[in-house]
């Protein structure tokens, strides 16, 4: 039996309502809120917190392979894959791999785990759909598009939920694109997009895979399903012909917003979450085609419960009320140039402390047992050389000592909240608070880690998109 | 076996440039302002100068001793860079002491300079000079004012200070420095400040705020050294009017004090360090009542208060007593920045050191210019100079001291 053996999510922690985008344009744009990822998280920051998520209480290095899907990559050429199994401290003798350009890349992906699994070539593989697309300041996708990330961990043992059936289409649409030169998104009507893409395809693959393996709508006890607005879903489950009130899982339309590749995907994990063993989903998703699936939820669901998944992390929030301020958090406007000399890095830092910085490792003294960071050819405490052993700290948590706010440094997100916090097991962690409120820090607080950009590449950074772990208050 | 330096070296001659935004003057005036008027007050001549050492942290065009031999056009003698951080003018100091002791040269001079309002932008002058490159860590370590914020606010919870408790404490060490600069003409800042202002004013990195930190100041310090033997021979015309070093201290912290759990940030091991050193040399045994004057590292208010604890003027966790009951203001127990420091003086990262061994040198000859600001009675004068962050310093102790003590 192949299937899902695990799932984790991810939603930043901004919300923008929509009423600031009304008001900021001087016109109504719905209800509801966007999910907006911090300054310092892009795609490949935020899929590291949903398979992290995922991965709880299961050995990392277990995983045989993980495919990264988005269509916001922060690189065009260089693999993002690779970047997130670094920092989710999965092996190096894996498989990696990017799939892109279509909302539908993460289902292509877990197309592709399965296959690998059946094939016996991997016995279980990470998927993991994350996006943060920028769009057009006052356009028509502003205020509908949000940023969230979903992981799976596929495989044959331990599973979950149980792919029973698949069926696949492809289709050549233009709804949305973006062309190497653009920016910002191009969309043909959007009467066209809904009438003959979403509320067509999705029912057609729909009833070719129930005819396929003979089940009826009433077999479902849940339907989910991507869609480009919230009235087009509702249309396609009245297309497919699923009762809106037992069966269809609410997307996160008014939560979080469109969040692209893993908008189905966060949805499934939101289904899984309320789901008992037993249950038939409904899954499929769209974009230049459709993958559909019939998914069973087995008995192991209730292992992996204990997630944040996406009810938690949706409780937990902070309002981004300033459109200013976002504008400077994606980088939206040409700003005053400035005689302050950028700061450059290396990669070959990176590269020589790749345990370092991308999956957190300190070391522990052989000799007195004290854990350090960063790593040190001499113990900070005894001065034994060369005597250690490494220690993975991303997953401790621990408590701040101190701290302090400082209001002029060169950050996006000021003030920049300086912290120095022991981490639980020994360890001290000296970094910038990331997701906090300023009004709201205070010594004892208990912190934890999270992955995220340092240095973006574009002025500062040597053009390389730097990234090392970055404290922040236990976020839920 | 390693031997003191007490007494070996004398003192004979010291300048300075003018300090401040010095926007009318590069490096190599600096270095002329401050060299000559040493020169003269030494009385001797420029070629009389067997050897240099220069001390200064930033500029990006210098490199080397060089700039000394351009500033000066001194012919074809040796001249070394000395560079450690924001002590690098005690640096130069130790270097010709040494130098001398070692009886390589007769006749030294000791310099510290720093040109940082050329940068375009307000400041410290040095975060990511063209071509640095930066760890990530080091980016997330951040700039000094959060550095020290964080011994701050560390240091106001050990020792039960509430925020408000412990920013009155930091504005009334920041309201005296002010106030002695005020009253010393060639201070940079000289404006007096009163708790409400230094209290209500912005916040650069919480709890510390503007006037928690030091001026970002143009300038130059040096000083006319030989050994003691040798004053009749150079200082003939003032054989009485100099000063010897009683003890020098240096020490560099391992640098990864703040990342273990045993550091608790509210004290600077580097400068325990240097103290003992320079005390042993002294023969100090009780800094608060043999030391005349402290001239206390103060880049941030902070930098004076868990300085003064770390050198042992002040037993720890008994500084704000001593902030309150004035024992550090000119007529208090022991006179602390009289000069005006760091904070009201300024601070051209690399002269500083040197600067800070002048106001003993001023002070034990009397000629304080202003004479309210004139001590009596100067024996010993311990100047304090520091480099890095919390957990990370570099620490250099100058002891001085008039030649009969």
């Amino acid at each position: 039996m192949v299937g899902i053996v695990s799932y984790g999510a991810y939603i930043p922690m901004f919300r923008m309502s929509r009423d600031v985008l009304g008001s900021v344009w001087g016109k109504s744009v719905g209800r509801g809120e966007r999910a907006i990822a911090n300054a310092d998280e892009d795609s490949i920051t935020m899929a590291v917190e949903a398979v992290v998520d995922c991965l709880t209480g299961i050995d990392r290095q277990t995983v045989d392979g993980i495919y990264f899907a988005s269509v916001s990559a922060p690189y065009k050429e260089k693999q993002s894959a690779s970047i997130v199994r670094a920092a989710a401290d999965f092996r190096e003798n894996v498989d990696s791999a990017d799939f892109t350009n279509s909302i539908r890349s993460c289902t292509s992906a877990m197309n592709a785990a399965v296959n690998a699994i059946k094939a016996g070539v991997a016995k279980r593989v990470a998927v993991v759909a994350s996006d943060s697309r920028i769009p057009a300041p006052n356009s028509e996708f502003e205020p509908i598009l949000g940023d969230g990330a979903a992981a799976f961990l596929l495989g044959d043992s331990d599973v979950a939920v149980s792919i029973e059936g698949s069926y696949t289409m492809s289709s050549e649409f233009h709804d949305i694109w973006r062309k190497e030169s653009d920016r910002y998104h191009w969309a043909w009507e959007d009467r066209f997009i809904r009438e003959e893409g979403f509320e067509k395809m999705i029912p057609q693959a729909v009833a070719a895979l129930m005819k396929k393996y003979n089940v009826t709508t009433k077999d479902f006890a849940k339907a989910v399903f991507n869609a480009p607005d919230a009235r087009s879903h509702a249309q396609i489950a009245r297309n497919i012909g699923l009762d809106a009130k037992t069966q269809v899982v609410n997307p996160l339309f008014d939560a979080v917003g469109d969040t692209g590749c893993a908008f189905a995907p966060m949805t499934l994990v939101q289904a899984l979450e309320e789901a008992k063993p037993g249950d038939k989903i409904l899954f499929a998703n769209y974009g230049d085609g459709t993958d559909a699936y019939i998914l069973q939820v087995q008995k192991q669901i209730e292992n992996v419960r204990n997630r944040r998944g996406i009810k938690r992390h949706l409780a937990s929030k902070m309002p981004l009320n300033n459109y200013g301020v976002y504008l400077q958090m994606r980088d939206m406007m040409e700003w005053s140039p400035s005689l302050r000399p950028t700061r450059r890095s290396a990669f070959t830092f990176v590269w020589r402390d790749r345990k370092m910085f991308y999956a957190c490792y300190g070391q522990k003294c052989k000799t007195c047992g004290h854990i350090q960071f960063p790593k040190q050819r001499s113990c900070m405490y005894c001065q034994t050389q060369d005597n250690f052993e490494p220690v993975r700290l991303s997953d401790k948590k621990g408590k701040l000592f101190t701290y302090s706010i400082d209001e002029r440094a060169r950050e996006i997100m000021l003030p920049l909240v300086r912290a120095v916090i022991d981490l639980e097991g020994g360890g001290r962690y000296y970094s910038s608070l990331t997701d906090r409120d300023p009004s709201k820090i205070d010594v004892g607080m208990d912190m934890e880690l999270t992955f995220r950009l340092v240095f973006d590449g574009k002025k500062e950074g040597s053009g390389f998109r730097n990234y090392m772990w970055k404290a922040r208050p236990v976020r839920c | 076996m390693a031997e003191s330096i007490r007494d070996k070296v004398a003192i004979i001659g010291m300048g300075l440039s003018t300090w401040g935004e010095r926007w009318d003057a590069d490096i190599f005036d600096l270095i002329t302002e401050a060299s000559v008027e040493a020169f003269n007050d030494a009385g001797i001549e420029r070629n009389q100068i067997d050897a240099c050492w220069v001390g200064y942290y930033i500029n990006d065009n210098a490199t080397t001793g060089l700039v000394v031999a351009q500033a000066l056009q001194l012919q074809q003698i040796p001249i070394t860079r000395v560079e450690n951080g924001c002590a690098s003018g005690s640096e130069s100091i130790r270097g010709a002491a040494y130098g001398l002791a070692s009886k390589q040269y007769d006749l030294v001079l000791a310099l510290g300079f720093e040109k940082q309002k050329d940068s375009g932008f307000g400041g410290l002058a040095v975060a990511g000079a063209p071509g640095k490159v930066y760890s990530m860590y080091a980016a997330e370590l951040g700039a000094a004012p959060g550095r020290y914020a964080l011994a701050a606010t560390a240091y106001f919870r050990k020792w039960g200070l509430s925020k408000e408790e412990g920013k009155r404490t930091l504005a009334k060490i920041s309201v005296k420095s002010h106030h002695n600069g005020a009253r010393n003409p060639r201070a940079h800042l000289r404006r007096e400040i009163t708790v409400e202002q230094v209290m209500n004013a912005p916040i650069i990195a919480w709890p510390l705020g503007l006037f928690d930190c030091c001026g970002v100041t143009d300038g130059a310090a040096a000083a006319i050294m030989c050994r003691t033997e040798d004053v009749k021979r150079f200082a003939a015309k003032h054989p009485h009017d100099y000063i010897t070093i009683k003890g020098l201290g240096i020490a560099a912290s391992p640098g990864w004090g703040k990342e273990k759990t045993d550091y608790d940030f509210t004290y600077w091991d580097a400068t325990e360090s240097a103290a003992r050193q320079a005390y042993a040399q002294a023969g100090i045994k009780n800094p608060r009542k043999e030391l005349s004057l402290a001239e206390v590292h103060d880049c941030f208010s902070i930098a004076e208060l868990i300085g003064m604890e770390s050198m042992g003027v002040c037993q720890y966790g008994h500084g704000k007593e001593d902030v309150d009951s004035g024992a550090w203001e000119q007529n208090g127990e022991i006179p602390v920045n009289i000069s005006g420091g760091l904070k009201s003086f300024g601070h051209p990262i690399g002269a500083s050191g040197c600067r800070e061994v002048m106001e003993f040198y001023t002070q034990f000859q009397q000629k304080a210019q202003e004479p309210s600001r004139q001590l009596k009675d100067v024996k010993f004068g311990l100047a304090h100079n520091q480099g890095g962050y919390p957990g990370q310093f570099v620490c250099g102790i100058t002891i001085t001291g008039a030649p009969d003590v």
